[in-house]
Order: structure tokens, then C-alpha cells, then sequence
């Protein structure tokens, strides 16, 4: 198909490599190097889209990244279609396949677009001030009114389908980072490269150059730019430590220079390698970063200004020079600034008519005077009272500004207009790394302060509008940042750039006879911003979330600073006195996947495992989540549910022998001479008489003197313990050790390692387990007299050293063998060998919580809660009160916790044994408390019992053992169930099973 | 029961990394004895002694022979790594050594293994996970340290210019060796390393 409005010559693109693609499902051809958006307009196709909310037919307004119109979604297939790109960035490839948003049943037809016949209604404020208030049901807000208006208003769709695409992410650490490959950008990369530093340079576009891809006509030391620029990249590329990344858009500045940059790797390939990562996100600490971010243009606020073929001026010569595409064949140009003139030239000298150049300010410049005598024809001191044309701007009505006033006086038809207002340093990231913006009456422009972190602004972004200056400045500032101050000259003959420019509206809005857009984005118009002061709003923080303007996905590139100057007119303040609102993070949109990395599926979280892992897999364990680690749950044989597995695994271990995993348990060694000096402090109990090869149950209390954690604690040798922790506890015992041992005590000679990994741990629970014992450990004597409940050795099997606990935590005779990990799963095999000959069965955490629960034993987190000390929970007798400290200890003796009222751990009995109480459930002194009544308590445990037969629970109950036998109520949606407070421990009260 | 010839098992069988343009190459470390000794600096005097290698005395250093080696981790801290045979020996001759001064020996043999990476890449494919800056220049070789990788805990220790030991507890393998076998297919601009 022919490219109508493309040029004979010129450009950066390659003609001959011509690429199809589609366009709401309309062929087209382009080049490769064309972006979407000048391959569709040397297509001649101006309208792209609807607008957000009156559904106006809207055209490509910019060339680069701030365009706010052009959103595009472009499909890749299932999971890769991405919703709100815009098409001044989306490359061209083959086969690319793009559909414009918000419009139904087609572009050109839009229904949706009946909206503007009701746009008196749809003022700023309007959706809070209908549909919210204090007359409408919260109902018809989420059921219907938001659901319609985010069909409606929406942009774009979201894929439906998981993201296939892979996504990396890599720190880096360099000397200087420059963001920004324009002139400026590359001279100060240049610079600190020859200083010797590490540089890495990005930028947001496919080739790096900036401004100088689209300027056929300057020369800089005496060389076209183009040339200039070509010698510039060899030179970067030649140095070794300089990291160059195109399609890289540095999108968040953080503290300590740390800067994050999105890299698009494939989005522009027509068939990406599969696999490939799509996009990779840099993490980049920076000794010095160097802001060269350019600046952008900004439109005139008329009305009729976002009408299709209604442009940016220099957008038009970007997409001449660079792209080779005319926007329009009879082009009418309205600026407040010089730079556009540059854009009618272009033009005129590629064929376009020029039919004139409308000047909103007084007195003609020197380059005004010289478009004149060209024969261009100029209106000083006119402006631009409307644009007219339905899908495509065909005639202008303007006039001569008088006063706030603008006489109309003449028409004149064109199919492309061109406005300049000047352009906007771009200090997004600037004001992101927390520097302050300081506003300059001269340029009406917010402009860089002193830098908040180790950071230099240069060229545009920094007001810096001669080339000549902007490269000498780069060139300062990338000396310095690599530490080798440097200066040069550079002889530029450039085209005219930027004088003054203009914000805010010259025609007094309130006589504006349409729409005049300063949003484009948000389709906020400057009426919206009118309403808004009326309204009562003064600062720009509550005009912007009134109107919503600067809040697109565009974050107002093209629009925060008119609507300031709009706001300030109107309330007769200075600019910065309405002040500016905050720039964040992302400058332009970016994607959850850059987020996420590699952190997804089985990588989003280590997934710990322990060394019996797999042999529980092959036996059919269901597994729970437990922290990071996998624990088995419980093994259900064929058929069989929870509950009756459950059931199972609680009879066969009291009655036989059960084996558990217990190696995720934490583990401690606390070793040195001070070593049971150092468990007194850190532990309730005390530790001085404990004999070698004896354990105790130790209770870890914080400074507040709340219980944070427990387990048993053998002492292998005078000066060697044996520490376990709760699984979830772990890291933190650990580190709440190591912390007072460095902070409060360290003068006592004793080290803390963990061990939790080295070991696995199988708990041979029940009657029986003794035998098992014997058929597998040798070297140590395990009868009851030699080894009795709470003791520790060392012994072997198979060869293997293993640290042999007797410990219970079912209220069985039981054992725990501590293996070195390795032989975790083979050791396994053997005890569950020996196990099966006496009536063995293996268990997973649920039976062993029963099986705890029917003994009242406690799981820090399900009866604690961060809030309860020893007494609370029944384990005053593990306080040593006689040690003289111990962590926690004052903390106990605090009035509101030695107050009678607290609660204490009970157990409780439903009057029907039939029922399990819910966890959390709370209970109350009536069957049916009214509203407001305070809880006695709540269970904090309840399982069915098949030990027992029955269902238990435990609780805790203010002032609970003083309650015994008393009946309490647990209100429940289907009505109270009564339950009797009763002993905490429900099972083998003497403890003769422990002890056999 | 002697000797029942009990199958050990490390937490992961393989590590694949299939970096394209094989720059960068990984595998899972052999079993080695390894010893979290902790004392201070008389201590750590006497152990050097016995064990063979000089303990390094500033933090984040490893000194290493062919089969030995002394990570510093901490002000009183080392990872010592040995053949795995010579476990009993070692601990016996340390043990001897350090006899009466206050120290800390503990087995951490089994706690973690090993994962080796080699290659002009080893760096970029680290520093997907890896904050640090790895340039040779800031990170010189037998530089060892604690440090993240993603969300796991790891010990980074650089054996040569090109070649890293990485560290990890066993249960943390799998995710270690995940990452980095994801991050080999994604490693960036070849410049970097």
C-alpha cells in the first residue's frame, strides 16, 4: 500500500525494508525505523483514538514519550497484549498488530462519544458529586455506577491470561550514570569516559542521539549534527567501561543514588529468539548521576486544540526529519516561542503549503522578521480562537489579542496545525531524587535547584536551550562527576531554538465558545481548572485531584505547567505560589513483570524443604505452608480424608510407634565457657545445675516479658547446648541472641551457631519407640535408667554420628534422633523399616498439633500472641525467680501484668462431644451477649480428639484456673454452644506414658 | 551395624545453566568438612596453627591453599572448609589445639553446599541476584562475605578473577540454583563483565 504523505528522501528509516502491519485490522506499510505513529501517519492517518471521557475523536499530538493521546494496545498473542502503549514509542515490526482503545463499535463511529452531548453534566467533581453522598446507597456506587462509568472511561485491557514472558534483573554499580542519549547526554558520557570512569548511558528511545536524530541542519564544530553524532557513538563504544543502553528509560531516582532503569529487549522484534527475556530492570547505584534529560514542548490552550492533525510543532519536524513524513500537506503553525519556525521551514522546503504562522507575542523576533521577508506569512500578536473539523482539524478561526481578548477576524482552511507554547525542562527525575525545583520568571519554567544527592542536571532539563551551551555544560559536569574537572568550547550553528515561551491560555477561558484541552490524557479542560478555583480549591495539590489533571498515565507531561498558570491567573497568585505537585515514580508507565523479575512461580520465595522431603512426597504426604518450608501435613492411605487420616495417625502412635519430621525445628549451638551463664540470661529457666547430657524446657521471653518462644534445650557438655526453637522462630531467637550478646553482654566468651540445616530430626514417638530405637542406634544405652525423659547422647548409626534426644512432644515415650542432613532421607528409611514391626505409622503436623493439644502443651503464635508471660500460659514454673536476670525479667514484674484479670490458658469441653470449636472463637459469660459485650477470652486451639473420643479445646479465660468446672458461652451465627472451663492438659495428666 | 552403607543424599541432583554463549558455567560443590570456628584472636591464632592456612584477620577475606581454606566472616568468625575425609582428623588437631582457650568449633558440614560458578560471566550472571558491586576492582578476589541473593542468604566468596564459590543452606539449594539457572538465559550487554 503507498505511504501518501512520506517524503521522496530523507530520514533516519530504512526504505528499503518496508514492513506491514495493521491498524485496527487496516493494512498498512511502513519502514523499518518508523514508530508506530509516523508510520501511521505517512499514512496518512491522523485519528488514533477516543478520548477518556467525552470520547473525542483525538490525534498524535507529540513524537516522543510524552505523548498523552496515541494510546495503543498491541497484541502479541495469548498473555502479550499490552494495553495503553504509546504509539510514538512502539517501534514498528512486521506483522505488528495494533488496536486503538476506548472506541465502540469502531474509531470512526463511536458511540461512546454520545457522552459529549452530556459533557455539561460531566464537569470536574462530578462522579463524587452524584453518585456519592450521603442520600446514595453505597449499593448503587459499587454495583452500578462505577462499574459503567470504568467501562466507559476506562483505558485500555488488561490481558486476562498470565504473563508468559521472562523478565531480568541485574544491579549494577558504575561511576556515572547519564540518563539521556541527546546531545548533551553523550558529551557528558563521553567526558567521564575519557576521565576514566565507568559510565552506563540510557535512553529512553531505540537509537541514542535525542534531539539530534531529528535536526538535519545544525553543525557542531563544523560537521553536520548527524556526522557528529556518528563520531561521538564510535568514540563511546571504543571505551570499555561504558554500558550503552537505548530503549532504556530511567524511571525511578531513589536515595543514595540509586536509580532504576527499564530495558526493552524484544517488544520491537518481529519474531523475538523464544525465551528471550522481554524486559530487564536495572538496579544502578551511582557514584554521580548526570540528568540530561531534555525538554518538552508544550501545546497553546485553545478550544478545538486536541482535534486530530493538531499537533506539536516539532513533533511535525521529528516526523519530517527523522522519519520522513509529512503531517500535512497545508500546515498553519500558532507558537508563542521561535522553535517552531524551524518546523514551517522543514516543512515548506519538503513540499508542505505553509499557510501561516500565527505569533501570540507583541513584537516580531528576529526570526519572525525573517519568516516574513521568506514569504511565509505571519500574524504577530494573533491568536488561535478555535479549531474546527470533526476527525481531522480542516479550518482555524483566529484573531487579533486584545487585552484577555481575542477579536475574531478571520478563518483559513488547513488539515494540520502546529502550536508551540514554549517547552518544559524535564525535571521528573530531578524532583524524584528530592531536589528542589526552583521556578524562573525569564523561561516561566521550573527549573533544577541545588541537587539533593551526588547529581548533575544538564542541557534542556536544566533550561540550558543553546546547544552550544548545553554541550559545554555536559562536558563540565561529566568531568567532574568522574572526579577530572574539564572544560571545552563548541562552535554550533544551529537553527533558531527557544525564546520565551507561554503558559496558561491567552484567551480569557471564560470566553472560550468549545472545549480548550489541558489534559488531553484526562480530557481536563481549563473550564475544568476554573471550576475547580471556584470551587474553593488554592494549592494545585487539590486542583490536580479535583480535576484529575496531571493524573494519566502521561503524569501531565504536556499539561502540569499550563494548568498552573491557568489556576494562578485565575486566582491572581504567582505561579509557584500555587506551587507544583510532586513528581513519582515511574516516569512513564511500566510493567508488573519488570517488578516481579524472576520472583515468580517456585522462584518468588525460597520453597525450603527438608532432607525427608521426598520421601514423604512418594508416600503421599499432603504438605502445608509453614513459614518458607513445606511441612508434611498428614498422609491420607486411599481414600481416606483428613479427618480419618488424621484420626489414624494419632491412634497408631499412641498405640504403636509414629514417626515424625521435625527438622525444621531451629537449632542453636550455644558454645564457649560462658556458655550456661549466657542461657541464664536469655531463658526463664535456669540452666547452672543442668548436668551434661540432660535437657530442659526453655522459655524465651522479649524485654516486655512476653513469651516469644520455647523448645528444648540438652546440654551436650559444660560448655555446649543444644538450643531448638519453634520452626517460625528460628532466625529470630537467633538473631535476639546474637543481639544482646553483642549489645548487653558482651563480655561473656560464648558463640551462637546455627545448626538448623545441619541436622535432620525424626521424632520416634509412642510406646513402642523404644524398640525401634534400639534396632537402629548404636553406642548408647537407652533404657529407661540410663537414658530417662529429658536427657541427650551422642551415638551412630550405620557408622554415622547422631545426636540421640529423649524428648516427648505427644505425651509418649519418644525420641528425637538429630542425623546430619545428608543421610536425613536414608536414616528415615531404616527407622521407618523398624517402625512398621511394631504397628508404626508416620504423622504430619496435624496429628502432632492433636496429639500436643490432648497433653495442653502450647505452640508459640496459636496460644500466644506477643501479649501473654509464663503465668499466663501455666509455665510460672519454668521462671527461675531466684536468677538474678534474666531478659524479660523486669518486664514481668510491670503492675499490668501481675494484676489479677489476665487471661490463662485453659482447656475447654463442648457439652456435646461431638463438636470442634472454631480457633479464634470467643466466649463469653452468657449464652446471648448484647452488642458491646467485652470477651472473656477465646479458643486458641480445638481439634476432635480420637484419643479421647471426644472434641477438645484450649482457650484462654480471664482469671481461667480460678474457673474451673464453671460453663461458658461461645456465640456462634447458628446459635451459643455451652463449654466447660476445664484442666488444660486432657490426657495422661501424671505423665506415667512420658515416662515409661 | 557398622557400616550399613547409607545413601547420602545432597538437596539438589543437578544445576543447569544453559547461558547461550557458554561465557559462564555452574555446578554444585562437592561435600566438603566444614568447621564454623568462633574466638577471638588468641584463638584464632592456635587454630591457624593446627588447621594449615593463615586466618585471615580482616573481615570479608578468604586466604586459601589447594584444599583448604579460611573464610573471615565476622571479627571472630571463620568458615573453615577441607577435604571431607579428613573431618575427624582436623576437628581432633583443632580441638587439641585450642585446648583451654575459650573458642567455639561446630560441624556445619551438612548445613550448606556448595555451588561453583566459572566464566567471564560470572559476575553479570551473579549480579542478577546479587546487590554488590562485583567489578574486580571493588570485590578483588578471595573477598568473601554474607550477602543476599534475592531472598536467600548466601556466603560470596570470589576464588579467582573469573571464578566465585557461592555458599547456601541446604534448603535454600533449589532456589539459588533456580535463579541462577533463569538468569543465565537473560544475562545482559557482554561489556559489563
Amino acid at each position: 500500500m503507498s505511504q501518501p504523505l512520506r517524503t521522496d528522501v530523507g530520514g533516519r528509516i530504512d526504505r528499503h525494508t518496508p514492513l506491514s502491519f495493521s491498524f485496527d485490522g487496516n493494512n498498512f506499510t511502513g519502514y523499518a525505523g518508523d514508530s508506530l505513529a509516523s508510520a501511521l501517519l505517512a499514512n496518512g492517518v491522523h485519528l488514533i483514538g477516543r478520548s477518556f471521557k467525552y470520547h473525542r475523536p483525538r490525534g498524535i499530538l507529540a513524537a516522543g514519550s510524552d505523548e498523552p493521546n496515541a494510546l495503543v494496545n498491541v497484541g502479541r498473542g495469548p498473555g502479550r497484549s499490552t494495553p495503553n502503549l504509546r504509539m510514538t514509542q512502539v517501534e514498528l515490526y512486521e506483522g505488528l498488530c495494533a488496536r486503538s482503545q476506548n472506541s465502540w463499535p469502531s474509531l470512526a463511529f463511536d458511540v461512546g462519544a454520545i457522552a459529549s452531548l452530556f459533557s455539561p453534566l460531566l464537569i470536574a467533581g462530578f462522579y463524587y458529586k452524584t453518585f456519592m453522598g450521603p442520600f446514595r446507597t453505597a449499593w448503587l456506587w459499587t454495583k452500578l455506577f462505577e462499574p459503567v462509568i470504568r467501562r466507559a472511561a476506562g483505558l485500555g485491557n488488561a490481558p486476562r491470561e498470565a504473563d508468559p514472558d521472562r523478565y531480568a534483573n541485574q544491579y549494577a554499580h558504575c561511576d556515572v550514570l547519564v540518563v539521556g542519549g541527546g546531545p548533551a547526554g553523550l558529551i557528558a558520557a563521553l567526558a567521564a569516559a575519557e576521565a576514566g570512569a565507568r559510565v552506563i548511558l540510557c535512553d529512553e528511545q531505540s537509537e541514542l542521539g535525542g534531539s539530534a536524530l531529528a535536526d538535519t541542519r545544525s553543525l557542531v564544530d563544523g560537521q553536520p549534527i548527524s556526522e557528529w553524532l556518528s563520531n561521538i557513538l564510535v568514540a563511546l563504544s571504543a571505551h570499555q567501561h561504558v554500558t550503552m543502553l537505548p530503549r532504556t528509560t530511567a524511571f525511578g531516582y531513589y536515595a543514595g543514588n540509586f536509580v532504576a532503569l527499564a530495558e526493552r529487549l524484544t517488544d520491537h522484534l518481529a519474531s523475538p529468539e523464544v525465551g528471550a527475556p522481554r524486559e530487564r530492570m536495572w538496579q544502578i547505584r551511582a557514584k554521580r548521576v548526570i540528568l540530561a534529560t531534555g525538554s518538552i514542548e508544550r501545546p497553546l490552550v485553545f478550544a478545538g486544540n486536541d482535534r486530530p492533525g493538531v499537533m506539536l510543532a516539532d513533533a511535525a519536524k521529528t516526523y519530517l526529519d527523522r522519519y520522513g513524513v509529512l503531517c500535512g500537506k497545508r500546515i498553519a503553525v500558532v507558537t508563542a516561542t521561535d522553535s517552531a519556525y524551524s518546523a514551517a521551514w522543514a516543512l515548506r522546503a519538503a513540499g508542505a503549503e505553509v499557510v501561516i504562522i500565527i505569533d501570540t507575542r507583541k513584537a516580531a523576533s528576529a526570526v519572525a522578521a525573517a519568516a516574513q521577508s521568506s514569504g511565509l506569512r505571519v500574524e504577530m500578536a494573533t491568536m488561535i480562537r478555535e479549531a474546527t473539523g470533526g476527525k481531522r482539524v480542516s479550518r482555524i478561526v483566529f484573531g487579533r489579542i486584545d487585552e484577555d481578548h481575542v477579536a475574531v477576524d478571520e478563518t483559513i482552511d488547513c488539515d494540520c496545525l502546529l502550536m508551540s507554547a514554549g517547552w518544559t525542562p524535564t525535571v521528573h527525575l530531578f524532583s524524584q531524587s528530592r531536589g528542589k525545583l526552583l521556578f524562573d520568571e525569564a523561561s516561566g519554567a521550573f527549573l533544577p535547584g541545588e541537587p539533593a544527592q551526588k547529581q548533575f542536571s544538564v542541557g534542556a532539563c536544566n533550561g540550558q536551550f543553546e546547544l552550544a551551551d548545553a554541550l559545554a555544560e555536559a562536558f563540565v559536569a561529566g568531568s567532574a562527576a568522574a572526579g577530572r574537572p574539564g572544560q571545552k568550547k563548541f562552535v554550533v550553528e544551529q537553527s533558531p531554538t527557544i525564546a520565551t515561551g507561554f503558559t496558561g491560555m491567552i484567551e480569557d477561558p471564560k470566553a472560550t465558545r468549545g472545549k480548550a484541552f489541558v489534559d488531553f490524557q484526562n480530557d481536563v479542560t481549563s473550564r475544568d481548572i476554573i471550576l475547580a478555583t471556584r470551587e474553593g480549591m488554592r494549592s494545585i495539590e487539590h486542583i490536580k485531584r479535583f480535576t484529575t489533571v496531571g493524573m494519566a498515565t502521561d503524569q501531565g507531561k504536556t499539561s502540569n505547567l499550563n494548568a498552573l498558570a491557568i489556576a494562578a491567573h485565575e486566582l491572581s497568585k504567582s505561579v509557584p505560589q500555587v506551587g507544583l505537585t510532586s513528581f513519582r515514580q515511574p516516569y512513564t508507565p511500566t510493567t508488573f513483570g519488570l517488578f516481579a523479575g524472576h520472583a515468580r512461580g517456585e522462584l518468588f520465595d525460597p520453597v525450603r524443604r527438608t532432607a525427608i522431603h521426598g520421601w514423604a512426597e512418594r508416600n503421599g504426604a499432603v504438605f502445608e505452608d509453614v513459614g518458607q518450608w513445606k511441612r508434611a501435613h498428614y498422609f491420607p492411605q486411599a481414600g481416606e480424608s483428613m479427618h480419618a487420616a488424621v484420626a489414624r495417625e494419632c491412634r497408631k502412635a499412641r498405640e504403636g510407634v509414629g514417626l515424625f519430621d521435625a527438622s525444621t525445628l531451629g537449632k542453636i549451638e550455644v558454645v564457649g565457657p560462658d556458655a550456661a551463664a549466657f542461657m541464664n540470661l536469655m531463658y526463664t529457666n535456669s540452666w547452672t545445675k543442668l548436668e551434661p547430657g540432660r535437657c530442659r524446657y526453655g522459655v524465651m521471653l522479649n524485654e516486655a516479658g512476653f513469651v516469644i518462644d520455647d523448645g528444648v534445650i540438652g546440654r551436650v557438655a559444660d560448655d555446649r547446648f543444644h538450643v531448638t526453637t519453634t520452626t517460625g522462630g528460628a532466625s529470630r531467637v537467633l538473631h535476639q541472641m546474637e543481639d544482646y550478646l553483642q549489645t548487653e553482654f558482651p563480655e561473656l566468651r560464648v558463640w551462637l551457631t546455627s545448626t538448623t540445616e545441619q541436622w535432620a530430626v525424626i521424632a520416634v514417638q509412642g510406646p513402642n519407640s523404644r524398640e525401634v530405637i534400639a534396632q537402629l542406634v548404636e553406642g548408647v544405652d537407652i533404657s529407661a535408667e540410663a537414658m530417662p525423659h529429658m536427657s541427650v547422647r551422642d551415638g551412630k548409626i550405620g557408622g554415622v554420628p547422631v545426636r540421640l534426644f529423649r524428648v516427648s512432644f505427644t505425651g509418649e515415650l519418644g525420641f528425637e534422633i538429630n542425623v546430619p542432613a545428608d543421610y536425613g532421607e536414608a536414616i528415615w528409611e531404616l527407622a521407618w523399616n523398624e517402625a512398621q514391626k511394631y504397628d508404626g505409622v508416620v504423622y504430619g503436623t496435624e496429628a502432632m498439633h492433636v496429639m500436643r493439644a490432648e497433653k495442653g502443651y502450647i505452640i508459640i503464635g496459636q496460644e500466644t500472641d506477643g501479649t501473654m508471660v509464663p503465668d499466663d500460659v501455666g509455665l510460672s514454673w519454668a521462671v527461675g525467680k531466684a536468677k538474678p536476670d534474666f531478659v524479660g525479667k523486669r518486664g514481668l514484674a510491670r503492675q499490668d501484668l501481675v494484676v489479677s484479670g489476665r487471661k490463662q490458658l485453659v482447656g475447654l469441653l463442648t457439652a456435646d462431644p461431638k463438636t470442634v470449636l472454631e480457633e479464634g472463637a470467643q466466649l463469653t459469660a452468657g449464652p446471648a451477649p448484647p452488642i458491646g459485650t467485652a470477651a472473656l477470652g477465646h479458643v486458641t486451639s480445638s481439634y476432635w480428639s480420637e484419643t479421647l473420643g471426644r472434641s477438645i479445646a484450649l482457650g484462654v479465660v480471664k482469671d481461667g484456673r480460678a474457673c474451673m468446672g464453671q460453663s461458658l458461652y461461645v456465640p456462634m451465627p447458628d446459635g451459643p454452644i455451652s463449654v466447660t472451663i476445664t484442666n488444660s492438659v486432657f490426657f495422661d495428666r501424671d505423665g506415667e506414658r512420658l515416662n515409661g | 551395624m557398622a557400616d550399613l552403607g547409607l545413601t547420602r543424599r545432597a538437596p539438589l541432583e543437578t544445576i543447569s545453566i544453559e547461558a547461550p554463549d557458554s561465557l559462564v558455567s555452574a555446578r554444585l560443590g562437592a561435600p566438603v568438612g566444614r568447621i564454623a570456628f568462633r574466638g577471638a584472636m588468641d584463638a584464632a591464632k592456635l587454630c591457624e596453627n593446627a588447621f594449615g592456612v593463615s586466618l585471615p584477620i580482616e573481615i570479608n577475606r578468604a586466604s586459601a591453599t589447594a584444599e583448604l581454606a579460611a573464610l573471615c566472616l565476622g571479627p571472630d568468625e571463620w568458615l573453615l572448609l577441607f577435604p571431607e575425609t579428613d573431618f575427624e582428623r582436623v576437628l581432633q588437631r583443632l580441638k587439641a589445639a585450642l585446648l583451654g582457650t575459650p573458642h567455639s568449633l561446630v560441624d556445619v558440614s551438612r548445613r550448606q553446599t556448595a555451588i561453583e560458578i566459572h566464566g567471564r560471566n560470572s559476575a553479570p550472571l551473579l549480579n542478577s541476584c546479587v546487590m554488590l558491586d562485583l567489578a574486580v576492582e571493588a570485590f578483588p578476589v578471595n573477598t568473601a562475605t554474607r550477602t543476599l541473593f534475592a531472598k536467600a542468604e548466601i556466603i560470596l566468596w570470589r576464588t579467582a578473577v573469573d571464578s566465585f564459590h557461592i555458599e547456601a543452606w541446604r534448603s535454600f539449594i533449589p532456589y539459588v540454583a533456580g535463579l541462577l539457572s533463569e538468569a543465565s538465559l537473560c544475562l545482559p550487554h557482554p561489556k559489563l563483565s
